[in-house]
């Protein structure tokens, strides 16, 4: 027996392949919705691997550092190394602001502070070198649009791009730029001059801090005000052997600190952080999915309308019901097939360019695949009971 | 209820059919008390003015609607016999009854092989014997030239010709034509009843003609005229419609 759905398609194909790419390009918007999902998920995993920690110490009470704000003071670290099972600790900082590049052009990025040679250090450069010195120096992904050699200000000071990375990225998506500790805790602490300066008045003119008699309390004070000395976590690297909760614990216990492993910030990161885009993503690919099996069942049902005759004289003539079903079924799915060929060759070809990270795994593809099938034959069932209602008289007129 | 068990000759007999549509105060009774016959090998017109049942005897015939009561015949198998009908009436149509009608309704999709063809495919026949059928088929009606073509390349003639084809696929005893030359000028219409006078003799096909078509009722042996849903047999001109030679 010869394939119905097949010849109608040979024959209208012009008609099937118009209709097949404008379909798929709706599938192919749904599977780049769901590789935002998944790019979100990949950029928090991605933070957690770079960051190279088995443990994140941060500040009591709190969800820190990349969820919530935490602010640790930067001596906690020493009591941290002299845990038993730290095999490694080194303070860090984090926070996202406007970077502006040579050009003249800000970049959002987050910004991190390291201790070169320490945890929190990026794992691999994809050209140029680590920090090396103290101070004005930085590396950058390569998602910042900075090269080699560019000078990039942040706040009050200049630095020089030395390295380049690759996917150190947030868990929002912004690249990360990589400067030493002590400049990041002045950049992110650190008030403007303006600021400063009435503090200095305002310290000045209390009479608890500028005693008479007391030479250098008010200087003390002012420095204090002006220097920080606070870090947003510590992260850790447990000794081979050790179990992370059993490092864990004593800190928690004894340091009075909060301190999650990797499950646990992978938890705050994907469950928590992205949860609320998560479900925005799905309440529109839930739409997307109502609206292709709209779309879907608008198309067939105008096609089927449009052969009504035909049916009829198929009936006529003696097909059956489910060959007549069949037909309007396969045409549903060869639909739904060049739909989803023409959306998944779109998703993959406009995915690059999206400015966050937008990862299609093969699973999503199979996933939408069969969803797809599976609405273009629900979508099909209108049709089909049009047709099977079609009566055979119609022919004879 | 099961078969009656009186055997009757073949072509198309019909004796004392009757259909009411609706009942009650709005009942229409389209066919009042139609007797007819038809042989095998023979071409009967069928003609009457609009609304005197012949639509309804033709879909009566053709196995879509069920009559009231009567009982009917078509290749010597009894199809309905007062309330009792044949289970299947999809393969009756598909086996034992061709069609043909006032526009050629070919299938788009399909070429004019596989529109021939298609019959004998849904009863079953491999692809490669069912188009070798529609082959023969096609040059005895002289449209084999346009076997792969497209319905809607062919002309009228050829297409309804194709449609002929199409009827005889699968060697039904009975043909309905409904108006087959309707949309044709005189020639091709003589044309039309000639090949469907040479199918019947040639394959014992009884062959009723629902016309309105002046042109070719004096081609007709007998007619049959309908009006207010009952029948009258009357002798036809028979004119010889055989090409010079």
């Amino acid at each position: 027996m010869i394939s119905l759905a097949g010849r109608d398609i040979a024959h209208s194909w012009r008609k099937f392949v118009l209709t097949g790419m404008g379909l798929g390009l709706l599938i192919g918007v749904t599977l780049t919705m769901a590789g935002v999902y998944r790019g979100m998920v990949d950029d928090a995993q991605a933070l957690l691997d770079n960051s190279r920690a088995d443990l994140w110490v941060v500040q009591k009470d709190t969800q820190g550092p990349y969820a919530e704000s935490s602010s640790l003071r930067d001596d906690l670290v020493r009591g941290v190394r002299g845990m038993p099972g730290v095999a490694q600790a080194a303070n860090v900082t984090y926070f996202t602001m406007q970077v502006r590049g040579a050009s003249g052009d800000d970049t959002r990025a987050m910004v991190v502070g390291i201790e070169p040679g320490q945890s929190g250090e990026p794992g691999y450069l994809v050209a140029g070198r680590q920090i090396t010195r103290s101070h004005y120096e930085a590396v950058a992904d390569i998602k910042t649009g900075f090269a080699i050699g560019e000078r990039i200000r942040i706040r009050r000071h200049d630095y020089t791009v030395v390295g380049l990375t690759r996917r150190m990225v947030s868990s929002g998506g912004d690249p990360m730029v990589f400067i030493a500790l002590k400049d990041a805790q002045e950049a992110q602490f650190l008030k403007d001059n303006d600021a400063i300066q009435n503090d200095r008045i305002r310290t000045a003119g209390n009479p608890a801090f500028n005693r008479p008699g007391v030479p250098g309390l008010l200087d003390a004070v002012q420095a204090l005000q002006t220097s920080s000395h606070n870090v947003n976590a510590i992260l850790v690297q447990v000794t081979p052997g050790f179990d992370t909760e059993q490092v864990a614990e004593p800190i928690r216990r004894w340091k009075h600190l909060q301190v999650y492993a990797r499950a646990g910030m992978e938890d705050i990161l994907v469950a928590k952080l992205i949860a609320t885009s998560a479900k925005q993503i799905g309440m529109f690919l839930v739409i997307l999915a109502i609206v292709s099996a709209a779309i879907v069942a608008f198309i067939i049902y105008t096609m089927t309308l449009g052969k009504i005759r035909e049916i009829a004289v198929l009936k006529l003539i003696g097909t059956r019901n489910r060959t007549i079903a069949g037909m309007i079924l396969q045409q549903a799915l060869g639909l739904g097939l060049i739909g989803f060929a023409v959306g998944k060759v779109a998703a993959t070809l406009w995915a690059p360019v999206f400015p966050k990270f937008v990862l299609l795994l093969p699973q999503d593809a199979i996933t939408g695949l069969v969803v797809t099938m599976a609405i273009c034959a629900i979508a099909s069932t209108l049709a089909i009971r049009t047709a099977l209602q079609v009566d055979p008289a119609e022919a004879i007129g | 209820m099961t078969t009656p068990s009186h055997a009757s000759p073949g072509g198309i007999l019909i004796e004392g059919l009757r259909k009411v549509y609706g009942h009650g105060d709005t009942a229409v009774e389209a066919l009042r008390h139609v007797d007819m016959q038809v042989h095998p090998g023979e071409v009967v017109g069928l003609v009457g003015p609009s609304g005197s049942g012949k639509s309804t005897l033709l879909k009566c015939l053709g196995a879509i609607t069920e009559p009231t009561s009567g009982r009917m015949t078509l290749g010597g198998d009894v199809i309905y016999d007062n309330g009792w009908k044949v289970n299947d009436l999809r393969s009756l149509r598909r086996d034992r009854i061709g069609f043909v009608f006032q526009a050629p309704y070919l299938i788009p999709f399909l070429d004019v092989t596989d529109n021939v063809a298609l019959l004998p495919m849904l009863a079953g026949l491999p692809n490669t014997q069912a188009r070798a059928r529609a082959r023969e088929l096609l040059t005895a009606l002289d449209v084999q030239h346009r076997a792969a073509a497209q319905p809607s390349q062919l002309s009228g003639g050829e297409q309804q010709r194709v449609s002929i084809a199409r009827a005889l696929a699968n060697r039904p005893p009975v043909i309905l034509a409904d108006e087959p030359t309707a949309p044709l000028d005189s020639e091709r219409a003589l044309g039309v009843m000639r090949i469907l006078n040479q199918m019947a003799r040639h394959a014992q096909t009884a062959i009723i003609v629902v016309t309105h078509d002046e042109k070719i009722i004096p081609t007709f042996r007998r007619i049959y005229h309908i009006r207010d849903g009952q029948t009258v047999e009357e002798a036809g001109e028979g004119r010889d419609i055989t090409p010079a030679e």
